[in-house]
């Protein structure tokens, strides 16, 4: 069935988007990632047009990751206390953000500038991430018990200490802020959620134990989404309503059986899994770089002058 | 019968030329529903004449339909430090969103390059990139680019022989226009030629628009942002939080 999108002006088949949105609500369940990795290459790839696919996507990732949320709270596993601390650092950094992408857009390259983004990150996270859950299943599976160290660094150090008590953590405010703030600055230049930055952030950085790390990360990611989708209703008019609520259709339905899939898993392989994802999806955009493109031209939207 | 009786009409009016255009659409505007997936216009019409023309070059005639039009810039991409970069870019001034045209023999055989200037009829004429020139290099290289990526999109159609010419009188042919269509006036123009010279035209309009819940959608965006923006996402967390209460129900 084909339906017409009124603000991308484009004609495609509700049944792909609405499978679309079921996939990617899935791995963002299972993860805790808002999707929008996955989601705004697989837009652009039906044809929807850049900067709608960006801004709907940012209102999609608000639906799947309330309903991810929600399961969540009902599981006790997100530290409301920590969720709050990072997002005020969030909100900043993608306010700082917008800029940022604004002055890039001035300058030109911006496509390119977004794609390093994606492939740097998306490696470097996918790498380590794989490395570290692949010693934790090897450990585990040997017979020898694990010293579980708790390490006393710069994390516990800072001034301006705070008891997160659902993550059993007593850290100083100032970490989670940076990383709020970071993870803002990024999602606001590569149109995501973040989650896959902040997941392995909150882990590897801030220590916190997997099981709450997962709604955590959903509790922030919908108020920065939700920002970042006023943003560009209000100042580029590219937020699509009709495709939005089919993506989330599919969406949400896919979060609450991802949720589920992911507290059926360990741990450990829920994160060798994350990171195999991530680096199959840096692989395709490296790819996109190297490899010559069929078609060297492009056409894009005039500058109007 | 319209045809018939508008044909009439003209005959008794006054004649300007030797030979006219009198034409009609099967329909004067498109709506775009939620559903839209395309549409097909039949345009028709006959040639009226009042005189006997010069018959040494046979008639010919030429369908345009051209959607509303804007700047575009096209960009090249071209390897940097190994990796593909856009480099170049031009600025094309006033390209058609959607431009068909239909004929009745090879475009180049009925109508001379002057008349083609003159009236924009060919595809690369119907693209203004006057502003090109002075930003890149080799910018016909640009202006095809733009042509070989729209006509692969069926945006622009070059649509040989799809004229069916009666008797050198009665004409109809049949546009496809594409799912992604985009808002606004559709010009449409009929030229009729002779020898490579246009003997007559007639323009007339298509209007394309959004209705009904594409339309109102379209109108809360732009009118009302916050508002919409807003309501967006309401509508995000509000199916986040039906789906969580429906699956909490059916525990799976």
């Amino acid at each position: 069935m084909q339906i017409y999108l009124p603000i991308a002006e484009v004609s495609v088949n509700a049944f792909l988007l609405l499978g679309l949105g079921g996939l990617v609500g899935v791995l963002s369940g299972m993860f805790g990632v808002g999707g929008g990795f996955l989601m705004t290459p697989l837009l652009f790839f039906i044809g929807i047009p850049p900067a709608v696919a960006v801004a709907t996507e940012a209102n999609q990732i608000v639906a799947s990751s309330f309903s991810g949320v929600l399961a969540h709270l009902r599981r006790k596993t997100v530290d409301l206390k920590m969720g709050t601390v990072l997002l005020i650092g969030g909100l900043a950094g993608a306010a700082l953000g917008v800029q940022i992408f604004a002055i890039l857009r001035e300058m030109g390259q911006v496509d390119l500038l977004v794609r390093l983004c994606y492939v740097v990150f998306l490696g470097i996270i996918g790498g380590l991430m794989f490395l570290e859950s692949y010693r934790a299943i090897r450990r585990s599976k040997s017979p020898t018990p694990v010293r579980t160290r708790k390490k006393h660094g710069l994390v516990h150090a800072l001034p301006f200490k705070m008891k997160f008590r659902t993550s059993g953590l007593y850290i100083s405010v100032i970490p989670p802020v940076l990383v709020g703030v970071f993870v803002g600055i990024l999602a606001a230049i590569m149109g995501v959620g973040g989650g896959f930055i902040m997941v392995p952030a909150m882990i590897y950085l801030l220590g916190m134990p997997t099981k709450v790390v997962v709604g955590t990360s959903l509790f922030q990611i919908i108020f920065v989404t939700g920002f970042t989708t006023l943003m560009h209703a209000t100042t580029n008019y590219t937020v699509d309503m009709a495709l939005a609520v089919l993506l989330l259709i599919g969406g949400v339905v896919g979060a609450q059986v991802g949720t589920r899939i992911g507290t059926r898993l360990k741990a450990e392989q829920l994160r060798i899994l994350l990171s195999i994802m991530v680096l199959a999806v840096c692989f395709k955009l490296a790819l996109d770089l190297l490899v010559m493109p069929g078609e060297l031209y492009s056409i894009g939207q005039g500058a109007g002058h | 019968m319209r045809i018939i009786l508008l044909c009439l009409a003209v005959v008794i009016a006054l004649p300007a030329a030797a030979e006219q255009v009198v034409a009609g659409l099967s329909r004067d505007e498109v709506a775009i529903t939620a559903n839209f997936d395309g549409s097909d216009i039949l345009i028709y019409g006959a040639v009226k004449r009042d005189r006997e023309p010069d018959q040494s070059e046979p008639l010919h005639v030429i369908i345009t339909v051209a959607g509303p039009s804007e700047p575009v810039t096209v960009r090249k991409k071209d390897k940097r430090y190994g990796i593909w970069v856009n480099t170049e870019a031009a600025e094309v001034d006033l390209a058609p969103s959607f431009y068909a045209v239909a004929t009745t023999a090879p475009l180049q055989e009925i109508l001379s390059f002057t008349e083609d200037l003159r009236h924009h009829v060919s595809i690369p004429k119907a693209i203004r990139a006057v502003g090109v020139t002075d930003m890149v290099q080799h910018p016909r290289d640009f202006t095809n680019a733009l042509i070989r990526i729209r006509t692969n999109a069926n945006l622009y159609q070059y649509l040989n022989a799809a004229i069916d010419l009666r008797d050198d009188t009665l004409f109809s042919t049949q546009i496809d226009l594409p799912a992604n269509l985009v808002e606004g006036p559709y010009r449409t123009s009929i030229f009729l030629t002779r020898g490579g010279t246009v003997v007559d035209r007639f323009d007339t309009v298509i209007d394309v628009n959004k209705v009904g819940l594409e339309r109102w959608i379209y109108d809360l965006a732009h009118n009302q942002p916050l508002i919409y923006g807003i309501l967006s996402l309401t509508i995000a967390i509000a199916a986040g939080w039906g789906a969580s209460a429906i699956f909490r129900v059916i525990r799976i």
